[in-house]
């Protein structure tokens, strides 16, 4: 009995399978949850397509990479400027065919490949209840006492971690292997990823952690904690930013066309800010939901395109590695 | 010519142990077919080589040096609650990693309790960071381990030898050295050997404690050169160098590893004569205490904090704690049909040695593991919908050790005292199993599944790697809760997968040992 | 007839030779000093043992390279004689089919061995609830389903006390009367032969003798045996 049920449902899931066609979207695992950004962009989508938009999770890049030509996505969506390169290499993506004039973004786009979804920088983030002096600068930071406590992510696990080793050289250039000896001893730990450096901060374990410029958002917004501050330098934040691409041999085409055209749309735009605490990459600010506009964002934005940062982060890295591992 | 009796419960272990050796060699040669030439092994992994050996140095000498007092002072003394307190004081050895990090991090954190106590008589801040906290967090899952075993040596001495030494009215220091010397250096070097095995490979630890790169395990090396690099050729050359140091380390530590003790057994207290003097009560109810402070403490910042967490919590948990059971009881299964038959065979073996094919599982890299699969299978069939059955065989086969180890000594007992019976009466094969070995080892098998669930469950394992939004674990989404701000429903979260990993492991163990015979 | 043809059987550096046979129906017993090989030879004769040389005969069956549950024997040893997980009545009807599947009329059998050996209540109590006495009697209901033509005992009753022992011998003897049995049994006590043995192997020396009259070897015993008997 049991057994027929399974089977009619079966049949019933491939008929349905039939009928509507599936976009296949490959996406990074915090993406699907019901508090991320993929069952409203799923809802908003598959209203206007006439298809059924089904969300695979992963880490996205070694998947992709495994798969090769096998792969089943049609759109990958939050590729990370630090992935793109390899991405590309993979030979598996085709032109984005949108307009990179729509897009609002702090510096200048040019990838007809990927196409940015939404964006932010890397910042400290401190408790202003706790922190009675934030620094006001990159120098000030460095400056500091060495009470107080950091934590950052690891650049060779995860992308702020790496963002945050790019911001470091090119505000500072050769220098920055001294840099890095100045904030060793305020670096109470390097986790191997955001979340658990962003848990330790809210658990009062660090005085500050690295993060983005928006992650004060999801306190104001979510939380109603206007507590929660970026630190706000000068010397410029770096740039980073989550795209999407559509994959060249997919069996969808129309279809993935018509998501990428869909990522621009106000409408995905507008959930942006607070399904995935990030900003929109097309929506004038006065267009930001209530509130956003307020967000304190760094004048100054530095940003290595893909080749140069595929040049120097190697080095980079290795100035952090051996610095910390004094 | 006399011919070699065929074992009474056959020979399908091989076939087993067969399967072991292939599915981790097929792993291999998954990643071989993709792995393209890289830059090799370069300063940073040597580092994360020595790192990986001094840190399990320490916390094996620590974690054992720690158990001598520990486990001196519970076998000698008698008070109400002993025996829930031993039970109680095992949990930390099958407390999932990422939620005994956030317990660790309560108490001994820069913002901790303990921190908060020093403070308050004005000693400065302790730091957990770095190689210490790697260290302390070792020690914390092992001391129990350590101290079952050396506890379980303590009572395995005659009541009769301290009856002898308190009418030879022997002092203090006699006992040490006629009684309790010989018993320490058969079980020390052993229960060392066997936290160092388990500290070699462990891998979650380092991620938050290690404080920077200086702390980078083998493990975390093999993690960063697949996830950043893709350089797979690097990947699969360390986790080789994983598998032959652990591997190597075990292989010679099999020799020495005690046998595990169960569960049951050890709430029974020896009528003893000696250390009565009062500071020696003193100094042993100082330890005890200590003890259940270091090992309790951080299980009740588990608990407050999830606790305030629960209400927090989104439905979704619960479908994933679905999830992460079934992979538990996928993986309690798998472990039983590769043990059980492993076992039998190696009991009837007169050497050892077959049972380190058991560590190859615990020594190789699940992440390589779960990576070779995935290209193997990926022309063939689609790899996700398998992720969660290839996540139950790999959590399976980190088990294998510690399961064969429980095993293997009462089936060669079981089969050495009833092998003539048996074989009179033309029992063998099936029945043998059904009617003499599996009736006979409830306890051991019940106790062997309840630390294979209580492990998976905990195991964020390869299923962060192409886990479908409706196949996330428990622990994987934990991670997706901290990682979308929602750190009190984390904590939430991580009590439901410490109730879990508890709750299975006493499940099973009860289970085993419900309306057993002696 | 159960015939050592030539056997030679070894442990170690010990060796024991035999060649004789046992009539069918026989009660023998096996006596001899200790560590002169009384075990040994029940255990060959049981199969534990290979031979290193000679031939092993039931009736016109070469037995010597039968594995032990296929040779017409059922053998009682001095202790594990049950299964201490199992219920009584499971351990009897390992001795009807090892794979228990047992149908109503082995159940049937299992219940009559027991009432045999008096222990109808006891069938579904574990072996650890029973006393030594009874213990024995279960194990030799065992013996009675297995229902083979020959039982070797090897001192199964060494740890009951002398009264208990003699009554366990005694249904010993009744049984094997009752089925007709050859029974081979090792016994250190001279009282034990006269109560049930029809014929005594004297093993010593190397060597086990062949089975001769009890009676009239215990009235006018040689020299070995003498000095044995003391």
């Amino acid at each position: 009995m049991r057994r027929t049920l399974l089977v009619t449902s079966l049949l019933l899931a491939t008929q349905a399978g039939a009928d509507t066609p599936v976009l296949t979207v490959y996406a990074g695992d915090y993406f699907t949850s019901e508090w991320g950004p993929g069952p409203k962009i799923e809802a908003g989508f598959e209203q206007t397509c006439n298809c059924e938009l089904q969300f695979a999770t992963g880490d996205l890049l070694p998947r992709l990479l495994l798969e090769g030509e096998r792969t089943k996505a049609d759109v990958v969506i939050g590729l990370t400027s630090d992935v793109t390169a390899k991405a590309r290499a993979t030979g598996l993506f085709a032109p984005h065919g949108q307009d990179n004039g729509a897009l609002t973004l702090p510096i200048e786009w040019t990838d007809n490949t990927f196409l940015p979804f939404n964006y932010g920088h890397t910042a400290f983030i401190y408790n202003e209840t706790t922190m009675d002096a934030p620094p006001a600068s990159f120098d000030a930071l460095l400056e500091m006492s060495d009470d107080v406590k950091l934590v950052i992510q690891d650049p060779r696990t995860s992308i702020s971690g790496l963002a945050l080793v790019l911001w470091v050289q090119a505000v500072y250039g050769e220098k920055a292997a001294d840099v890095w000896t100045k904030l060793a001893p305020k670096i109470l730990t390097v986790t191997k990823d955001w979340s658990a450096s962003y848990g330790m901060f809210t658990d009062g374990e660090v005085d500050m952690v690295l993060s983005y410029t928006t992650s004060p958002a999801y306190h104001m917004f979510a939380e109603e904690d206007f507590t929660k501050k970026a630190a706000i330098f000068p010397e410029g934040h770096y740039f980073m930013v989550e795209t999407v691409g559509k994959i060249a041999q997919t069996d969808q085409p129309e279809l993935a066309d018509a998501f990428m055209a869909y990522v621009l749309s106000q409408d995905f735009q507008q959930m942006i800010p607070t399904a995935n605490w990030s900003l929109p990459s097309a929506l004038p600010k006065d267009q930001w939901p209530e509130g956003w506009a307020q967000l304190a964002l760094p004048e100054k934005v530095l940003f290595y395109s893909e080749e140069e940062a595929a040049s120097l982060q190697a080095e980079a890295i290795e100035t952090w590695r051996s610095a910390l591992s004094q | 010519m006399a011919q070699r009796a065929q074992p009474v419960i056959g020979t399908t272990g091989i076939v087993a142990g067969g399967f072991v050796v292939v599915a981790v060699l097929l792993s291999f040669l998954g990643i071989g077919l993709r792995a393209e030439v890289g830059r090799g092994i370069g300063p940073a992994e040597w580092a994360a080589i020595r790192f990986t050996v001094v840190q399990a140095l320490l916390s094996a000498l620590i974690s054992v040096l720690c158990a001598i007092p520990l486990a001196r002072a519970l076998a000698r003394r008698r008070f109400i609650g002993r025996g829930f307190l031993i039970t109680l004081l095992g949990a930390p050895f099958i407390l999932p990693v990422i939620v005994a990090v956030l317990g660790l991090l309560t108490v001994f954190g820069r913002s901790g309790w303990a921190n908060a106590a020093l403070g308050y008589f004005g000693v400065p801040p302790l730091s957990i960071y770095g190689l210490h906290g790697v260290v302390l967090a070792h020690v914390f899952f092992n001391l129990p381990l350590a101290t079952r075993l050396l506890l379980q040596g303590w009572q395995s001495i005659p009541a009769e030898r301290f009856r002898l030494a308190a009418q030879l009215n022997l002092p203090p220091r006699m006992i040490r050295r006629t009684l309790e010397y010989p018993l320490l250096v058969q079980i020390v070097p052993g229960a060392a050997a066997l936290v160092f095995v388990i500290c070699l490979t462990s891998f979650a630890v380092a991620l938050t404690l290690g404080g920077g790169p200086r702390a980078t395990t083998i493990e975390l090396a093999i993690y960063q050169a697949f996830r950043f690099d893709f350089d797979l050729a690097r990947a699969a050359l360390l986790s080789l160098i994983q598998l032959f140091l652990a591997g190597g380390a075990a292989l010679i530590a099999l020799w020495i590893i005690p046998n595990f003790p169960l569960g049951a057994g050890l709430d029974r207290t020896l009528q003893r004569w000696d250390a009565r003097s009062g500071l020696q009560q003193v100094l042993d109810a100082i330890v005890i205490a200590l003890g259940s402070a270091f090992l309790l403490l951080p299980l009740l910042a588990i608990v407050l904090a999830g606790l305030q967490g629960l209400p927090e919590m989104p439905a979704v948990v619960w479908k994933t704690a679905g999830n992460s059971l079934g992979v538990a009881v996928l993986s309690i299964l798998t472990l039983l049909i590769i043990a059980l038959p492993m076992a039998g065979w190696i009991s009837t073996r007169r050497a050892g040695g077959a049972e380190a094919i058991g560590l190859i599982g615990l020594s190789a890299s699940p992440l390589m593991i779960g990576t070779g699969w995935f290209i193997l299978i990926n022309p063939i069939a689609d790899p996700v919908p398998l992720a969660l059955p290839v996540t139950a065989l790999i959590n399976a086969m980190m088990a294998l050790p510690f399961a064969l180890r429980i095993l293997v000594p009462p089936m060669r007992d079981t089969l050495v005292t009833f092998d003539r019976l048996s074989r009179s009466l033309g029992l063998r094969g099936w029945s043998a199993w059904r009617w003499l070995v599996l009736p006979r080892l409830r306890a051991q098998i019940g106790f062997a599944a309840g630390l294979t669930g209580a492990l998976s469950v905990g195991d964020l394992g390869v299923i962060a790697l192409f886990a479908d939004p409706d196949r996330a674990t428990l622990p994987l989404q934990m991670y997706r809760l901290m990682g979308a701000y929602r750190t009190e429903a984390a904590a939430g979260a991580a009590l439901l997968l410490l109730a879990m990993a508890l709750g299975l492991f006493w499940l099973c163990d009860k289970g085993g040992r419900w309306r057993a015979e002696a | 007839m159960l015939k050592l043809e030539d056997v030679v059987m070894s442990q170690g550096n010990f060796a024991l030779k035999a060649d004789f046979s046992v009539e069918p129906g026989r009660k023998t017993a096996v006596i001899g000093p200790s560590g002169a090989g009384k075990s040994t030879l029940l255990g060959a004769i049981g199969g534990f043992l290979p031979l290193r040389g000679g031939k092993l005969w039931w009736q016109k069956r070469n037995i010597t390279h039968a594995a032990p549950g296929e040779r017409p024997i059922a053998m009682l040893f001095q202790d594990n004689n049950l299964f201490p997980h199992l219920s009584i009545a499971r351990n009897i009807g390992l001795g009807i089919r090892p794979d228990l599947k047992l149908s109503a009329s082995d159940q049937d059998r299992i219940g009559k061995a027991l009432e045999r050996v008096g222990l109808r209540e006891m069938v579904d109590r574990k072996p650890g609830e029973l006393s030594g006495g009874q213990q024995s009697r279960a194990a030799l209901a065992r013996v009675l389903v297995q229902n083979r033509p020959v039982i070797l005992l090897d001192e199964p009753f060494a740890a009951l006390g002398p009264a208990l022992r003699h009554e366990m011998l005694d249904l010993v003897h009744d049984l094997s009367n009752e089925t007709g049995a050859t029974l081979l049994m090792v016994t250190h006590d001279p009282q034990d032969v006269r109560r049930i043995a029809d014929d005594v192997i004297f093993v010593e020396g190397g060597r086990a003798e062949a089975p001769q009259p009890a009676a009239a070897l215990l009235e006018n015993p040689p020299p070995a045996l003498r000095a044995y008997l003391g």
